[in-house]
């Protein structure tokens, strides 16, 4: 199963982190400092795995971004940078060739799509256009939502 | 301005932190924030919320904390509209673990939504439940999860079989009662509730042997077909990936399989087309095929025999090896060392290919690498493997060394044909890589040379060698001083050669200039030099021509800030001087070490020291009985002593800082330093297991303290009171019984009965402590001991109080002492209760320290009670 996805700036900075198994607020920054440590100070043609505490982390680079995601031992790490694959595809697909700045501004809606994506640190859909088509039903529902409140909720429409 | 206006907006808020320059300022801009939403989470507005907890979650991602947050995330949660549901959710999962308290609050919300009649909202409540459920959670919203995994939209019923996956694995009695809809959700078409119920009834294998049986025997035909179907389908755009139909599908369908198939020979049979199929079909050029087969070939090695299949597989993991794609060569290795247990003769054939990958650039491949090439060495290849590292040692990376030696020093003790070679090598790496090896491998090393008695001369030429060129290799000067120090007649007088050696001329001088080297040496460790020191007093008995300068070299330590080297200098130097006779004797050269006895020590067990004692002590000249000396190391760790709850942190540590019974102990008023004790340790834990030759020659530096004690008067007119048990110490033969605590015979002092004569504990000037033992029926472990505290001075102490401390193996209570009040000649009592868990093979042993006001003055004193009644 995966245990946390990752996903850090060339220089260092946080963009997403999303922890499946539990680790307390300490823990977790400590993981991303190590972690970030290692990955980013890695060559560019070495091989996309990290052996970490009995674990293995798998990354990608995208651009300035690194999507890494934390493993078991036994699982499959091929399988696991097409996972990271999907999921960059189907950002892509959302934000129209996405870069890092989408991520920042729109970071809610990048957890949003990994939780189509993920649920428990498994995979939930292999079919792009279907988590593509769930998250634009619910992104309609809330434009619904905020027309309906209309005058009342201009802050909330501000935020979103 | 009104509230609903208040505050930046997040875009806003993401913008200023972004322009911030340093990191102060950022620290200021967050906490700006922080206030404000603090403040306005106060004022309870519903409208701001939304936007409080984004930009919460936002700071959150920074590393900043956000508790104030959670309740808002509550709130959102259980208000009615999908918006703020949606970013109440998302903030749960992001600000809360499973291991929050608040998070129960929520149980209630989650169960109302996982009933809400909109299906969206029903699937955020699933994807929550599913990321961060708690045990008690799963157990009690189990049964509406169960129920959606029937739903009528496939979107929830995916959520919901990945949730059930969560619950089971936090609850794996729940398993039972998903096994009939998970075989639901497997004849499923829809790709992601079939992935999603593949994967629940693959958690649900594993958890549950039922579950396994009832899998295999209902669904392991479905699956197969589904497996052929989706392999041989034709091209579906939305769910392919570089040409391969959905590879995640495969590789759920593969893995279920595998666990169907293993320990399973029917269900294995069935399954061997299919997997032959997708093993030759699938394409490898890209990586989505690549996963596919490795999923696949993992499949192959893990169901029951069917060897055509595995000579598939193996061919595969060939092709990995020679893949130019450094992913594809990673797991081919991995996946190497679990097919070396089926078919060895296939590995090794790659050898060489696993041997490049060794010196890979690439720190995960070289480890993954070398761990596979020692699974490959056998007594055949060990040479030649041997001989590849430890060439490659020379040239690897330095943060490599480490493990590289380590993994060479094990290669070579586990399969070296002969000792010389094994000698040789380990020689090499120490060379190569001393500054990394860890010290259990020099100890072994020196066991090793220790047992080689014909090699000793050799060994010693050698290492002399070696370290003219290494000196900056920690670990070979201290095997090299320790060998000098053992052999150095060997060394000058080229005793032993061997045909394949070049004579070398070493004079005495050069030989002491290789320890003197080592103990001016600034950056050698405390270790090394107290090493060299011992070396150097063995080497003024065997070149008496040079004694001189080697008695200019100890005392030079005499200025050393290390206490125990002063004070061992001081101690040498007036053995070189003053006890000529006894000299030759004492520093006679150590007898074999016992490697079986290393061994077990090394492997961790240790009542080792107890089996030690009813071996038959071959190898001792004298027949004495052996006293382990290793077995000072296992008092090394009692001795982290389990002080009683009474005593403040710094007696504990004061208590620890003296080092056991030897007479060091009490050289100084203040107790040596905590680096003082583990020296000693390690100098005596180089002979490990070594046995003392008879009771006047004994070992080492540690007799050779008993043995000075009248020399060094001196000395004993600076320390503290001293406690009368030092008499017993400067016998050796009482020396052992202090320090092992085992020596006795066990049996003997249970039928011994009840009656134990009191002791006196302590004795100063002005105060005298007896111990009087009983020992309550019934429990053999436990003895009461009355403590009576008698004022031998004609004055009153006040503030009395009496701590102890004990080793580990030994608990001790302490009950309040009958007064505080010390009348001059007056006395007072106090009971202790001691259990010792190792009764019959340890004896008692204990730390104390007694304070009192004399005159309005704080007086202190401490001392040891090794003179203990044996059998307590």
């Amino acid at each position: 199963m995966i245990h946390f996805v990752l996903l850090v700036s060339r220089q260092g900075k946080v963009r997403l982190t999303k922890w499946y198994s539990p680790y307390t607020q300490k823990e977790r920054s400590k993981v991303i400092r190590e972690l970030s440590g290692v990955i980013l100070n890695r060559g560019p043609k070495l091989c996309n795995f990290v052996e970490w505490r009995g674990y293995k982390v798998v990354y990608k680079r995208y651009a300035s971004l690194y999507f890494c995601m934390c493993i078991d031992a036994e699982d499959n790490e091929l399988e696991v940078l097409e996972i990271i694959h999907h999921y960059v595809e189907i950002l892509d697909r959302y934000f129209g060739s996405v870069c890092e700045l989408d991520l920042i501004f729109h970071f809610h809606k990048a957890y949003y799509i990994l939780d189509e994506l993920l649920i428990a640190g498994e995979l939930q859909e292999s079919s792009k256009k279907t988590v593509a088509r769930i998250i634009s039903a619910q992104d309609q529902m809330v434009e619904a939502a905020k027309e309906e409140a209309g005058s009342i909720s201009y802050i909330i429409a501000q935020t979103t | 301005m009104n509230s609903i206006f208040s505050g930046t907006r997040l875009r806003d808020m993401i913008r200023s932190i972004r322009a911030c320059k340093t990191a102060a300022e950022e620290r200021g801009v967050v906490r700006k924030e922080c206030a404000d939403i603090r403040a306005s989470i106060n004022e309870n507005d519903p409208h701001d919320r939304h936007r409080n907890l984004a930009k919460l979650m936002f700071i959150h991602m920074l590393g900043y904390p956000t508790h104030f947050g959670q309740m808002e995330c509550l709130k959102l949660i259980a208000s009615p509209g999908f918006p703020e549901k949606r970013i109440g959710y998302l903030g749960l999962m992001l600000l809360l673990d499973e291991r929050q308290e608040v998070l129960m609050l929520v149980t209630n919300s989650l169960k109302q939504d996982l009933n809400h009649t909109n299906q969206y909202v029903v699937g955020l409540a699933l994807c929550a439940l599913g990321n961060i459920c708690s045990a008690e959670m799963a157990r009690d919203l189990a049964p509406e999860v169960e129920r959606l995994i029937q739903f009528r939209d496939p979107n929830i019923r995916k959520k919901a079989a990945l949730c059930s996956t969560r619950i089971v694995r936090k609850v794996p009695d729940l398993a039972e009662n998903f096994i009939n809809a998970a075989s639901s959700l497997l004849k499923e078409k829809h790709h992601g509730v079939l992935i999603t119920g593949v994967q629940l009834c693959y958690e649900l294998c594993t958890i549950n042997d039922e579950a396994l049986e009832y899998f295999r025997k209902k669904c392991t035909e479905g699956l197969i077909k589904t497996l052929r179907d989706i392999t041989n389908s034709a091209y579906q755009p939305e769910y392919d990936v570089a040409g391969i139909t959905d590879p995640f599908l495969h590789i759920r369908l593969l893995k279920l399989l595998r666990v169907l198939g293993h320990g399973d020979a029917d269900a294995s049979d069935l399954m061997t087309d299919i997997l032959a199929q997708v093993a030759t079909k699938t394409e490898s050029n890209k990586n989505a095929g690549n996963a596919v087969l490795y999923e696949c070939v993992e499949t192959i090695m893990a169901i029951e025999d069917t060897s055509s299949l595995r000579v598939l597989a193996i061919n595969i993991l060939g092709r990995f090896l020679s893949n130019r794609d450094n992913n594809i060569r990673y797991v081919a290795l991995n996946m190497l060392m679990k097919a070396i247990a089926f078919d060895d003769q296939a590995v090794q054939r790659h050898r060489v290919t696993i041997l490049e990958c060794v010196k890979d650039p690439d720190a995960s491949i070289r480890k993954r690498a070398l761990e596979l090439v020692s699974l490959l060495v056998n007594e055949n290849n060990v040479k030649q493997l041997t001989k590849e590292l430890i060439d490659y040692l020379e040239i690897s990376d330095e943060d490599f060394k480490e493990d590289l030696s380590a993994k060479i020093c094990s290669i070579v003790e586990k399969f070296s044909p002969e000792k010389i070679w094994y000698i040789d090598q380990m020689l090499k790496v120490l060379s190569e890589a001393g500054k990394f090896v860890k010290d259990d491998v020099w100890h072994a090393l020196i066991v090793v040379i220790s047992n080689a008695s014909e090699l000793h001369g050799y060994t010693v030429r050698a290492l002399y060698k070696a370290v003219l060129t290494y000196s900056e290799q920690e670990t070979l000067v201290r095997v090299a001083i320790w060998c000098i120090g053992e052999y150095g007649d060997l060394l000058v007088n080229n005793v032993g050669m061997l045909g394949i050696e070049d004579p070398i001329t070493v004079t005495e001088s050069d030989a002491v200039d290789v320890v003197e080297d080592a103990i001016t040496r600034h950056n050698s460790d405390m270790t090394t030099k107290a090493m060299a020191l011992v070396a150097l007093l063995k080497l003024s008995s065997r070149f008496p021509s040079i004694s001189e300068r080697i008695k200019d070299i100890i005392v030079k330590q005499k200025g050393s800030l290390l206490l125990e080297m002063q004070q061992r200098a001081i101690e040498f130097n007036s053995i070189v001087d003053r006890h000529k006779n006894i000299r030759s004797s004492l520093v006679e050269r150590m007898p074999v070490l016992d490697e079986a006895t290393f061994n077990v020590r090394r492997a961790g067990s240790l009542p080792a020291s107890v089996s030690t004692m009813a071996k038959p002590s071959v190898s001792i000249p004298n027949g004495v009985a052996a006293a382990p000396l290793v077995d000072l190391l296992d008092l090394g760790s009692d001795d982290i002593m389990a002080a009683p709850s009474s005593s403040g942190a710094d007696f504990l540590q004061d208590l620890l800082g003296v080092d056991l019974g030897s007479s060091s102990a009490q050289s100084g008023a203040t107790p040596g330093p905590k680096a003082g004790a583990d020296l000693l340790m390690d100098i005596l834990s180089i002979g490990t297991p070594s046995p003392a030759q008879n009771n006047t020659s004994s070992i080492d530096l540690l007799s050779t303290a008993g043995i000075n004690n009248n020399p060094s008067n001196a000395l004993d007119t600076l320390s503290s009171p001293a406690p009368p048990h030092i008499a017993t110490t400067a016998s050796a033969g009482g020396m052992f019984d202090l320090l092992d605590g085992l020596s006795p015979s066990p049996s003997k002092e249970a039928t011994n009965g009840p009656a134990y004569p009191p002791i006196v504990a302590y004795e100063s000037s002005t105060l005298k402590i007896e111990f009087t033992f009983s020992k309550p029926s019934g429990n053999p472990q436990e003895t009461n001991v009355q403590a009576t505290f008698i004022n031998l001075s004609p004055n009153t102490f006040t503030d009395f109080i009496f701590q102890a401390a004990v080793p580990k193996f030994l608990q001790l209570h302490l009950d309040p002492a009958s007064s505080n009040t010390l009348p001059a000649s007056g006395n007072i009592t106090q009971n202790l209760r001691v259990t010792n868990s190792q009764h019959g093979k340890k004896s008692l042993v204990m730390r104390m320290r007694i304070g009192y006001k004399l005159n309005g003055k704080d007086v202190l004193e401490e001392g040891q009670i090794n003179n203990f009644p044996r059998g307590l």
